[in-house]
């Protein structure tokens, strides 16, 4: 369990680790907090030629709270924006996810917007950034691009940034009034991947009546899948809503549990996720499992 | 004030230096060594067609590749089977290196030897080897009914075939028992693999001094006297050229007992070799396929009962898989099937087994060794004998017991020792009624009744067992004071995170009247003590515990036999407080043990002032008699042996409370409750730290652990990722009570506590299931994606 052999570089500026990645190409990895990446090189399932490690760069590990959001720089580290109290009050999701993603220890590494570009479908941020409709900002030498999230996971540990390309931040937007967020998981042991998650996003007019109703699972497909319930929650209520939920992803079976009860789960923490989320926005916080 | 240190709970001296990182393990040793790294086999089963190793030539940095055919032959031949069996007729052990045929995912064929481990993985990558895949055979009864061999010379992939059989008072076979009895049940229970796990894994570190011709040999192991011996006999060594020390080590849990493993050859065997310093740490994808598992096996039970629940006849079939190789022997399935009687009396008992060759890791044994799946058999079938007749399940139990006036209690088996299992002392009524006051088991329904007002789900579960512990043959303790007052103690069996610095040093600092800062403790390295056994079957206290005791009391005796003659007084008279020898009564009359032990020896240079100040004492040695008396050695230092006739038997009673989540099929353990019987404690913490640490991997085994094979032989979940060990968060507060029936077998009446608390969690955990759910519990562990299926099958 030693990597193999690469090019090591550790770029000094923003515009050294571009040139350095733009000239690495597809043998370009980019080594930032490494919760992913280091085992992957050590269990050599990825022998990339060249590793960029950009934890020496300046002014990227930040968390700024914009009006229309929160942009969170490329080295801001998991712990960083569970903490930032500006963060949570723009966007309650993002806390709420990281208190769910692994342990502190590798919170305290790992980075979000390395965990978006490392692109697990079982990983909370790819779906938080997925069911708020954020986006990532993609680098090269002479060019910057934001690229929305719903087009931004393209597959399995697959995501749009280019060989190449260094992501220099993610935008999360938010929290709209009367919006309210809500992020339930079931793992096998506590901070485990989910074996099924869903995070919920409502929006409820000055009547409290649901306007926006949208869920996001999580180890549910290829990429995060997000699901639009609005009609469902006006009609039926939120059961009828979960189990729209639950039809919609297509959960696999593994070594850690069925597809149906990956399914099954799916309908509950949905039903779990939209009633506190809709109990959020309603300015009712006494739900909250 | 010192005598009372025996039964204290001293904290661990060890800790401090174990807890800030300044333990000193494998790893830690020989910075600058080569490093070595294996190849190992990606198939299950294929024989070997080619090894090319031609592009690995150009690593720069690599400094040997061997193959089986590089091996001289006493090093290529097959490892040894450690403890053979007349009911083994087929038994078959691993070559250091593969020859031609690889039976498992991860047996080592290539050997890399390279500046470092990164260079040597980089040679092993580009090391080609041809194989043609065989069809693997994977699991039990596949293995039972598969024409595929896993060794062609072995029919029907059947090792081992044992029967033992004791009959019923009146002389009825238990099968004729069973039809006679009122009532039968007959069912079929299934546990899964797991396996050791150290945090550390395995490891060798081997420094050749040719000019000395002599070999050191650190290695991560559970006996580092019997891979002294295993070494220099394969590498055709004088013993006395041969030392392997035991440092730090993180864990053994019984995969280290094992040896020598084909690295503790190698290894050595190339830093001759090469002239140069060798090292392999086992990383922790090698630990999942080329160490040891244990666990799985397939039970057939059949039980006859009376009303009371009194089991008249008891038939068990067990299937047990034994992977590839049988290093180790029968020792797990011959443990299961002797001790799964525990603590009952049954009117007739026969059990047989099968042990089967797969194409999975071999399997050898793990804390608990056999008496896991021993405990969920005999328990569940406690269980199902209460259901059938309407009983509570402790009735059951109580209707069963072996009852405190029947010791000492013939089961009428043969042991993993080869001599009776014969029960020691033990009361098991007394047990279980603290058990249930400690869980609150006569008032769970009200709890049961408000959980259910609330929606939750909550269900109980108890399980008993005996533990035959502190197996022979023989453990040894020297015990030496120096003229500073300090006491050495050594003992040749290994440590792995035990607190044996602790608790070898309190029953020496008890027997010796000194403080306990003045003894310390040296385990596991052959400079020191030659002779020893190792660590494992819950025998360290025991075995080493008792040795070291009798040491002390000749090195007590020399030192009141001296201070007599210093003191003018009568030995009898004499008493050891606080470090000193003293006349009881007398204040004032004294002398240190230091002192004393500068007397113990003639040669009498003033090295230090304690040795000056002894001359004193030292009187007119008669002209006419030597020195050193006929009988007497120089010095105050002492050796002894406890060597037992046979094991003795401790047990314990688990109960749990568990919730099950009527939506999400989550199990969680809310209380877990521990009633242990080790008969006299050396140090209360330690042997809770123990149970603790037992409960923490019985909860892995009932709820988490297993090994996934697939039908090729992959094992799927070779990484900590997928591999599910309990973290801290999986396992409740565990809440102890100690019963203490002292062993009448040896001077300290101890029994063993290492490998109590696993043994009869995944029992306890199915019944506290089973009662939650109202749905029977069949194989462990189990999932809430399992949970959910056996929810929807039972509609």
């Amino acid at each position: 369990m030693k990597p193999p052999p690469f090019e090591y570089h550790a770029p000094r500026s923003v515009a050294e680790a571009m040139e350095v990645l733009a000239a690495a190409g597809p043998e370009g990895k980019v080594l930032a907090g490494g919760q992913s990446l280091i085992p992957l090189l050590n269990m050599r399932l990825a022998a990339p030629g060249h590793l960029v490690d950009v934890n020496r760069l300046t002014g990227l590990d930040t968390v700024e709270v914009e009006p229309g959001g929160v942009r969170v720089g490329a080295l801001a580290r998991h712990a960083r924006v569970e903490r930032s109290a500006g963060a949570a009050a723009a966007q309650p999701l993002l806390r709420q996810a990281l208190r769910l993603v692994a342990h502190p220890v590798i919170r305290n590494r790992g980075t979000v917007v390395g965990s978006l570009v490392h692109a697990d479908p079982a990983a909370e941020l790819p779906a938080v950034l997925a069911l708020l409709g954020g986006s990532v900002r993609l680098a090269r030498p002479g060019a910057v691009r934001d690229v929305p999230a719903a087009g931004f996971f393209t597959g399995p540990l697959e995501s749009a940034a280019e060989p190449g390309e260094l992501a220099l931040s993610a935008f999360f937007p938010a929290l709209g009034p009367r919006c309210g967020t809500a992020f339930h998981e079931v793992a096998r042991r506590h901070g485990d991947y989910a074996l099924a998650g869903v995070a919920a996003l409502v929006r409820l007019d000055d009547g409290l009546r649901v306007t926006t109703a949208r869920a996001v699972c999580v180890s549910a497909g290829p990429v995060p899948v997000v699901v639009d319930v609005t009609g469902h929650a006006c009609a039926d209520g939120w059961a009828a809503a979960a189990r729209d939920v639950a039809k919609r992803v297509e959960p696999e079976d593994d070594i850690h549990a069925s597809a149906a009860y990956r399914r099954h789960l799916t309908g509950v923490l949905a039903e779990r996720a939209l009633r506190e989320a809709a109990a959020s926005a309603a300015g009712d916080v006494g739900t909250r499992r | 004030m010192t005598t009372r240190l025996f039964g204290e709970p001293v904290p661990r001296r060890e800790d401090p230096r174990l807890l800030t990182g300044r333990g000193r393990y494998l790893d830690d040793l020989g910075a600058g060594a080569l490093e070595a790294a294996f190849v190992r086999s990606p198939h299950a089963h294929a024989r070997i067609l080619d090894i090319d190793v031609s592009a690995a030539i150009e690593v720069e940095g690599l400094v040997a590749i061997y193959t089986w055919e590089d091996l001289p032959e006493e090093v290529g031949a097959p490892l040894p089977l450690l403890i053979p069996h007349p009911a083994l007729t087929h038994g078959r052990t691993a070559r250091p290196l593969a020859r031609d045929v690889v039976r498992h995912v991860g047996e080592p064929v290539v050997m890399v030897v390279a500046r470092d481990r990164y260079l040597a993985e980089d040679a092993c990558a580009l090391i080609r080897v041809d194989y043609e895949p065989a069809e693997a055979v994977v699991g039990v009864e596949t293995a039972t009914r598969s024409a595929r061999l896993v060794h062609d010379d072995v029919p029907g992939n059947v090792g081992a075939h044992l029967v033992q059989e004791v009959p019923s008072a009146a002389g009825l076979g238990a099968r004729e028992a069973i039809d006679a009895a009122p009532h039968t049940l007959s069912f079929r229970l299934d546990i899964e693999r797991s396996a050791s796990m150290p945090l550390e894994g395995r490891g060798v570190y081997a420094r050749w001094d040719a000019d000395d011709r002599s070999l050191r040999i650190y290695s991560s192991t559970q006996t580092s006297t019997s891979v002294r011996m295993a070494v220099a006999a394969r590498l055709g060594l004088p013993l006395t050229k041969v030392e392997v020390i035991a440092p730090d080590v993180g864990g053994g849990f019984g995969v280290k007992i094992v040896h020598p493993w084909p690295e503790e050859v190698l290894v050595p065997w190339a830093a001759m070799l090469l002239g140069r310093e060798v090292k392999w740490t086992e990383d922790r994808r090698e630990h999942f396929v080329s160490s040891a598992h244990e666990r799985a096996q397939v039970q057939h039970v059949r039980v006859g009962f009376d009303d009371a629940g009194r089991v008249l006849g008891l038939d068990v079939t067990i299937l047990h898989d034994h992977g590839a190789y049988t290093p180790y022997g029968i020792i797990v399935p011959i443990i299961t099937a002797t001790q799964l009687p525990g603590p009952y009396r049954i009117g007739a008992y026969r059990v047989e087994f099968s042990s089967v060759y797969t194409n999975t890791v071999q399997v050898t044994p793990y804390r608990g060794a056999g008496r896991p799946q021993a405990a969920f058999c005999m328990e569940r079938t406690m269980d199902r004998i209460a259901a059938h007749l309407g009983l509570d399940r402790t009735a059951v139990r109580e209707a069963n017991f072996i009852q405190p006036d029947e010791f000492p209690y013939d089961q009428g088996l043969t042991f993993q020792d080869g001599r009776p299992l014969i029960y020691d002392s033990g009361d098991y009524p007394e047990s279980l009624r603290m058990l249930k006051e400690l869980i609150g088991w006569d008032s769970f329904g009200e709890l049961r009744a408000r959980a259910a007002a609330e929606g939750r789900r909550l269900g109980i579960g108890l399980g008993c067992y005996v533990e035959g512990t502190g197996v022979g043959p023989y453990e040894g303790g020297h015990v030496q004071i120096t003229s500073d007052g300090r006491v050495h103690v050594s003992t040749g069996l290994t440590s792995q995170g035990q607190g044996h610095e602790t608790a070898f040093a309190q029953i020496a600092a008890a027997e010796l009247g000194v403080p306990l800062e003045r003894v310390s403790v040296v385990t596991g390295d052959t400079r020191r003590f030659g002779y020893a056994v190792g660590t494992f079957a819950s025998r360290a206290a025991v075995m080493s515990g008792n040795a070291i005791a009798l040491a002390c009391r000749r090195v007590r005796e020399k030192a009141l036999r001296i201070a007599a003659d210093a003191l003018e007084a009568d030995p009898g008279d004499l008493e050891i407080v606080d470090g000193e020898v003293r006349v009881a009564g007398t204040p004032g009359v004294a002398v240190p043990l230091a002192t004393v032990a500068v007397l113990a020896n003639p040669l009498r240079y003033a090295f230090d002032a304690e040795a000056a100040r002894a001359t004193q004492f030292a009187g007119t040695p008669s002209p006419d008699r030597p020195p050193v008396a006929e009988g007497e050695e120089p010095g105050l230092e002492g050796r002894d042996y406890y060597s037992p006739v046979r094991s003795t038997f401790a047990s314990g009673m688990h109960a749990a409370i568990v919730e099950t989540d009527p939506l999400t099929a989550e199990i969680r353990v809310l209380r877990y409750a521990v009633v242990h019987d080790c008969g006299n404690l050396v140090n209360p913490m330690i042997v809770e730290g123990q149970i603790h640490g037992g409960v923490a991997q019985g909860v892995g085994g009932a709820l988490y652990e297993r090994m996934v094979y697939d039908e090729h032989g992959q094992l799927l979940n070779a990484s900590f990722m997928d591999f599910l060990m309990p973290y801290v968060t999986e396992v409740p507060r565990i809440e102890t009570a100690h019963l203490r029936t002292p062993s009448p077998l040896n001077p300290l009446g101890i029994k063993g506590a290492g490998e109590a608390g696993v043994i009869p969690v995944s029992a306890v955990i199915a019944s506290a299931v089973e009662d939650a759910e109202g749905i029977r519990i069949d194989r462990m562990p189990i999932s809430p994606s399992e949970l959910f299926d056996l929810r929807r099958a039972a509609g």
